[in-house]
């Protein structure tokens, strides 16, 4: 922001002082993505319905604004609004009032880091992956504090069950996107995309076979973080009624459910930005406002197949998920970095 | 070289936490309370409390007139209610010696067997739900509406029917039911292969389920589990055949029975595969009563009033659930002396704390799931 906050006193000799302008222009920047994320997060609640519903010979929503009934989120959010926000008497209410905001903040601070284009976005950290795995995984904190401040048996379930798939998961995202960095070279995340420069062969998932396999670790270890189905345990409805967020009602819970849903966009986004290519076309480039369309496209595809394996799969037991997290994806990681150092080694690329 | 020191753990301290499971909670299959002793994730002991939809529906049938009890039948096991009322309608037509026309037999085959398939599906569809898959559900269910758009067309009611009555059947079967029962019989084969296809063979769905919540046969023997579940066990008894009720053995059907394919003989995927198999079964005994189904009257000469002479009868059929026993004591009035039920999930409710021993919380539910308990029929 204060590159953009010199260039504009620089360009339109603006009577403002850079100290005053930097920081405005920083929170009407925040006001604007917060308020992108939020939509887009409702959107896709309207999506993964639409979805779930044409895989299963439904319709879902169709009256609520007319045209396939696009407005129900934004009804089903107004509806959330005015309900009644109920704190149990035993709960430990600074931790439950506190937690929503906590989960809601860890997954919308990744979005600072994701390129949208050439120079679309908000800030280019030179260690923006390594800043993105730190802040998704201050998402658990939230749902631990939510799990333990609600004082019922359920959510407390739910959080222990969530901190241990977390912790469990995070080695494998981390391994894979490791094998990603070391191609590229860079933890910038503009520098990984401009790494994959030159169209879809140059794009990490298909430049060898090593970083595809990290690829889908990645994909199905980010399930996980985000809670999908088949690694849904945490809010396992049949089993644990609805996890940590089962005495939420009101704006405190869809805070958690606007969360899920960023959340998932979030890891999309990630995927799409270290493995395909981010803003970039197929056929390598991008201009700014296509950058932006490419990176939600390849975004949306993931979320879609998101969305596909919840409406088909069954969910993993606590002990199974363990097992594939520890012994296979994460053995499975370490062979992909051996393997991708070994083929730079070899080839002279990455 | 160095000495590890070893912590002993034996003197901390765990407790056992108490969960509540239910009567509200999304996979007790209805207002089942379960009290589960866990130790983190494991489950060391579990105590169903039943009695939260308790209708004194025994009590009640000793003060209504023998056709009056047939629509209190229905909401017993109101998943499966034509099998409900034949049950207690055959009791009550044993107890006056009536014979009935052949057209009724027929149509009572056709509706019970169209039930039972209609029963299987929604455990199907549930035990979906309970393992975490929502589709098939839906699916269960798009089949499930067919069979209640004919129910609908023979009596008017999609779930509680008052069908099967003393002496015969409410209606005849309506023109097109025949037409719509043989299309549905004809296309349902290949609904089970989507079935099969979307949760039977899936990977994590078997194991999920396999080796999970073992009841062995001797077991299932000891505490009278029967039906699906004690086939399941490996144990092959069905009363369609082994003492054949109304006109049962005109019909060409197997009895399937678990194996073990997947994991140990009497596991969840046992009893969960044996209830598909069996949907196929009842679709062929569907087809072969449609095939053969006479022309003619649909009500016995009976009197008006029915009216048992003095005696007692005992009369069990196979309903989706199991063994559905009657008993029926007349003082040679209008209303009975004593009806008594036994019914198969209350059996079934009583084995789930031997099965659930030592299993984690996530079994649990894919136990209470295998057994496709009906509350209404548990509590009565």
């Amino acid at each position: 922001m204060q590159a953009l906050a010199q260039y504009l006193i620089q360009t339109f000799g603006l009577p403002v002082p850079l100290s005053v302008l930097s920081p405005l222009l920083g929170f009407m920047g925040g006001v604007v993505v917060l308020t992108a994320i939020a939509v887009q997060a409702m959107y896709l609640i309207w999506l993964e319905r639409k979805v779930a519903a044409h895989m299963q010979d439904r319709l879902g929503p169709m009256l609520v604004g007319g045209w396939h009934g696009w407005a129900q989120s934004l009804a089903d959010g107004i509806k959330l609004l005015l309900k009644e926000d109920i704190v149990p008497a035993a709960a430990d209410r600074p931790l439950f009032l506190l937690a929503p905001l906590v989960v809601f903040v860890g997954s919308f601070a990744a979005f600072v880091c994701l390129p949208f284009g050439d120079r679309v976005i908000i800030s280019d950290l030179n260690v923006g992956i390594f800043y993105i795995i730190a802040v998704t995984s201050f998402v658990v904190i939230g749902i631990i504090m939510a799990g333990w401040g609600s004082n019922n048996k359920w959510a407390l379930f739910g959080a222990m069950r969530s901190a241990a798939q977390i912790v469990s998961y995070e080695i494998p995202v981390g391994l894979s996107l490791l094998a990603a960095v070391m191609a590229a070279g860079s933890l910038s995340m503009q520098e990984i995309v401009a790494a994959q420069d030159g169209g879809i062969h140059r794009w990490f998932a298909f430049r060898n076979p090593f970083l595809f396999v990290a690829f889908v670790i990645y994909f199905l270890a980010s399930l996980s973080e985000v809670n999908r189905t088949p690694f849904d345990i945490p809010e396992a409805e049949s089993e644990l009624v609805a996890g940590y967020h089962t005495e939420y009602s009101g704006m405190r819970f869809s805070f958690f459910f606007l969360a899920e849903y960023a959340n998932m966009f979030a890891v999309a986004a990630i995927a799409a930005t270290l493995f395909l290519g981010g803003w970039q076309a197929p056929w390598g480039g991008g201009a700014p406002i296509f950058g932006v369309i490419w990176v939600i496209a390849k975004a949306h595809f993931l979320v879609f197949v998101q969305m596909w394996l919840r409406w088909t799969l069954p969910r993993l037991r606590v002990d199974q998920l363990m097992y594939i997290g520890w012994k296979v994806l994460t053995p499975f990681a370490f062979a992909c970095i051996v393997g991708t150092g070994a083929w730079m080694l070899v080839f002279k690329q990455g | 070289m160095a000495q590890v020191e070893i912590v002993d753990t034996a003197d901390v301290k765990t407790q056992e936490m108490v969960l509540n499971m239910g009567p509200q909670h999304p996979s007790t299959h209805g207002v089942l309370r379960l009290e589960i002793g866990t130790d983190g994730e494991i489950v060391r002991w579990v105590r169903p409390h039943i009695g939260y939809l308790h209708r004194c529906f025994e009590k009640h049938a000793e003060n209504l007139t023998y056709p009056q009890v047939i629509p209190f039948t229905d909401r017993m096991d109101y998943m499966a209610s034509m099998n409900n009322n034949l049950g207690y309608v055959l009791g009550v037509e044993r107890l006056m010696d009536i014979q009935v026309p052949e057209r009724v037999e027929y149509i009572r085959v056709i509706v019970c067997e169209l039930n039972r398939i209609a029963s299987h599906l929604i455990s199907f569809g549930t035990y979906g739900l309970d393992i975490g898959a929502f589709t098939p559900f839906l699916f269960a269910f798009r089949e499930r509406e067919r069979i209640f758009d004919m129910f609908e067309m023979t009596c008017g009611a999609r779930m509680l029917y008052n069908y099967i009555w003393v002496g015969g059947v409410s209606h005849d079967l309506p023109d097109g039911f025949i037409e719509a029962a043989t299309a549905f019989v004809d296309d349902f084969e290949k609904s089970i292969d989507e079935y099969n296809g979307i949760l039977s063979g899936n990977k994590i769905f078997i194991e999920r389920t396999a080796n999970v919540g073992i009841l062995p046969a001797d077991m299932a023997i000891n505490y009278n589990v029967t039906g699906p579940n004690l086939r399941g066990s490996g144990v092959k008894w069905d009363l369609r055949r082994d003492e054949p009720y109304s006109i049962y053995d005109r019909f060409e059907f197997d009895i399937p029975v678990g194996r073990g394919e997947m994991g140990t003989v009497g596991d969840c995927w046992d009893r969960y595969m044996v209830r598909i198999w069996e949907m196929e079964q009842s679709r062929r005994i569907v087809k072969q009563a449609l095939q053969q189904i006479p022309k003619g009257n649909v009500h016995a000469a009976i009197p008006k009033q029915v009216r048992p002479p003095k005696g007692e009868c005992y009369f069990r059929t196979e309903t989706p659930k199991g063994e559905l026993g009657v008993y029926v004591i007349s003082d040679g009035t209008t209303k009975a002396y004593r009806v008594k039920v036994k019914s198969p999930c209350f059996v079934a409710l009583s084995v789930l704390p031997e099965l659930c021993k030592g299993a984690m919380i996530a079994d649990v539910v894919a136990i209470i799931g295998s057994i496709d308990i009906v509350l209404g029929e548990v509590d009565r």
